[in-house]
């Protein structure tokens, strides 16, 4: 009895140190990223590993999300006789909900796990205690570029999920369905507004979306027990909480966003 | 990866996003109506606006001229005070203009109709719209309906 009290209060306080360090962690990064605009080739290097190798999931699943989009809408707005309004549903859908966070999921997924696996790595086989004996401190050599270029990849892999996604839509709806051209996209423009939807949803989201994200992926592999099952634990652990606080952060962010 | 090659790439893909954005802002929302919003106020005073809500259109012949900016309720008069910004450009409202609020579609989204008087002065800011229709509500219209069938079935 005492025991299993003894282990929770232990857990307890471990996931509190945790947090802890994670934030630490955090500030650390962020005081770290002003050094890289001079040596900003390590943050396009980074960006080409999680960018730019990311947008095949992205732009694929985009389409495909955009496509169900446009012919569930359908089958519903037709018992309305609301047909016409396809466009805006797809269009609303994508930018205030299911473009930020279908594409931070993906990224976490994606991005994420291999941000974490590869600093683990680097800690396991002792690369980061390395650069830190040569002076060179790893937080602003190799933390810092992908975390900055995580940040920056996110809100552009959210629009073009977005854009392609809305595509999709267009070609299931107006092409396969019937939905006449012109309405769809003149219902869209009308009804969805720059700075509510695009702005608040595209933009805002994402960039946070894609703080949380690059942080949990990089903090996890920086404090991964630097053995193989370790570094296995920590892709899991980023993965799984990343994609928790996006969920989570995505409920606060409409919540303020888009109250009445 | 060289270097070169590695550089295009991601430049492509910060483009790629980019117009992406450019695509959403200038081709799914309402850019062109937001930018130039800047108008002239005109209020109107009804018994009751219904469903009326900030942001909703104002429109006269079917074509939106502006829209509604602020709601307000006179505590003496009991009446709903709606100020309405109007385009710049369109500035020859009749100083008879009646403002009139209407319902859009069936899954009413309500809108304000103005329809011009014969007036040859025309309603500048801060003017006041005299003449107005309230918003219908439909329990009245039943309740005034099944007044009039009783009545004319005691009556006639």
């Amino acid at each position: 009895m005492i025991g299993v009290l003894r282990k929770l209060g232990r857990w307890g306080l471990r996931s509190f140190e945790r947090l802890g360090r994670g934030h630490i962690f955090f500030l650390h990064v962020l005081t770290g990223t002003p050094a890289l605009l001079p040596r900003y080739r390590l943050v396009v290097a980074q960006m080409w590993a999680i960018g730019v190798l990311s947008l095949l999931i992205i732009i694929v699943s985009g389409t495909f999300v955009g496509m169900v989009l446009g012919l569930q809408g359908y089958n519903t707005l037709v018992d309305f006789g609301a047909e016409e309004s396809l466009g805006v549903v797809v269009a609303k859908s994508l930018t205030r909900e299911l473009g930020p966070v279908i594409a931070a999921l993906l990224f976490a997924g994606r991005a994420g796990s291999a941000l974490t696996a590869e600093i683990g790595l680097m800690k396991a086989t002792e690369q980061l205690d390395g650069m830190e004996m040569m002076a060179v401190d790893p937080l602003r050599r190799v933390v810092a570029p992908r975390f900055l270029a995580g940040m920056l990849s996110m809100p552009l892999l959210a629009a073009i999920f977005t854009a392609v996604g809305v595509v999709g839509g267009y070609f299931v709806g107006v092409g396969l369905l019937g939905v006449d051209d012109g309405a769809f996209w003149s219902q869209m423009q009308a009804k969805v507004e720059l700075r509510d939807d695009i702005i608040n949803g595209v933009l805002i989201k994402s960039l946070v979306f894609g703080v949380v994200v690059t942080w949990i992926a990089v903090f996890e592999g920086y404090d991964a027990v630097p053995t193989s099952e370790g570094v296995s634990a920590a892709t899991t652990r980023t993965v799984v909480n990343s994609s928790l606080a996006v969920l989570a952060l995505d409920f606060v962010l409409t919540a303020l966003m888009f109250n009445q | 990866m060289s270097t070169k090659g590695l550089e295009i790439g991601v430049g492509i893909f910060v483009a790629l996003g980019l117009a992406a954005l450019l695509m959403l802002a200038m081709k799914v929302s309402n850019l062109a109506e937001s930018t130039g919003e800047h108008g002239y106020e005109i209020k109107a005073r009804f018994d009751n606006i219904g469903g009326l809500k900030v942001r909703s259109p104002v429109t006269m012949a079917g074509v939106r001229i502006g829209r509604v900016s602020a709601i307000a309720f006179d505590g003496e008069t009991y009446e709903a005070v709606v100020s309405m910004s109007i385009r710049p450009e369109y500035d020859r409202l009749p100083l008879d203009t009646s403002a009139s609020i209407f319902t859009a579609g069936l899954l009413g989204e309500q809108y304000i109709g103005l329809e011009a008087g014969g007036e040859d002065r025309y309603l500048g800011d801060q003017d006041e719209i005299k003449l107005t229709q309230s918003a219908v509500v439909l329990e009245q219209v039943i309740g005034q309906f099944l007044y009039n069938r009783a009545s004319e079935g005691g009556g006639g």
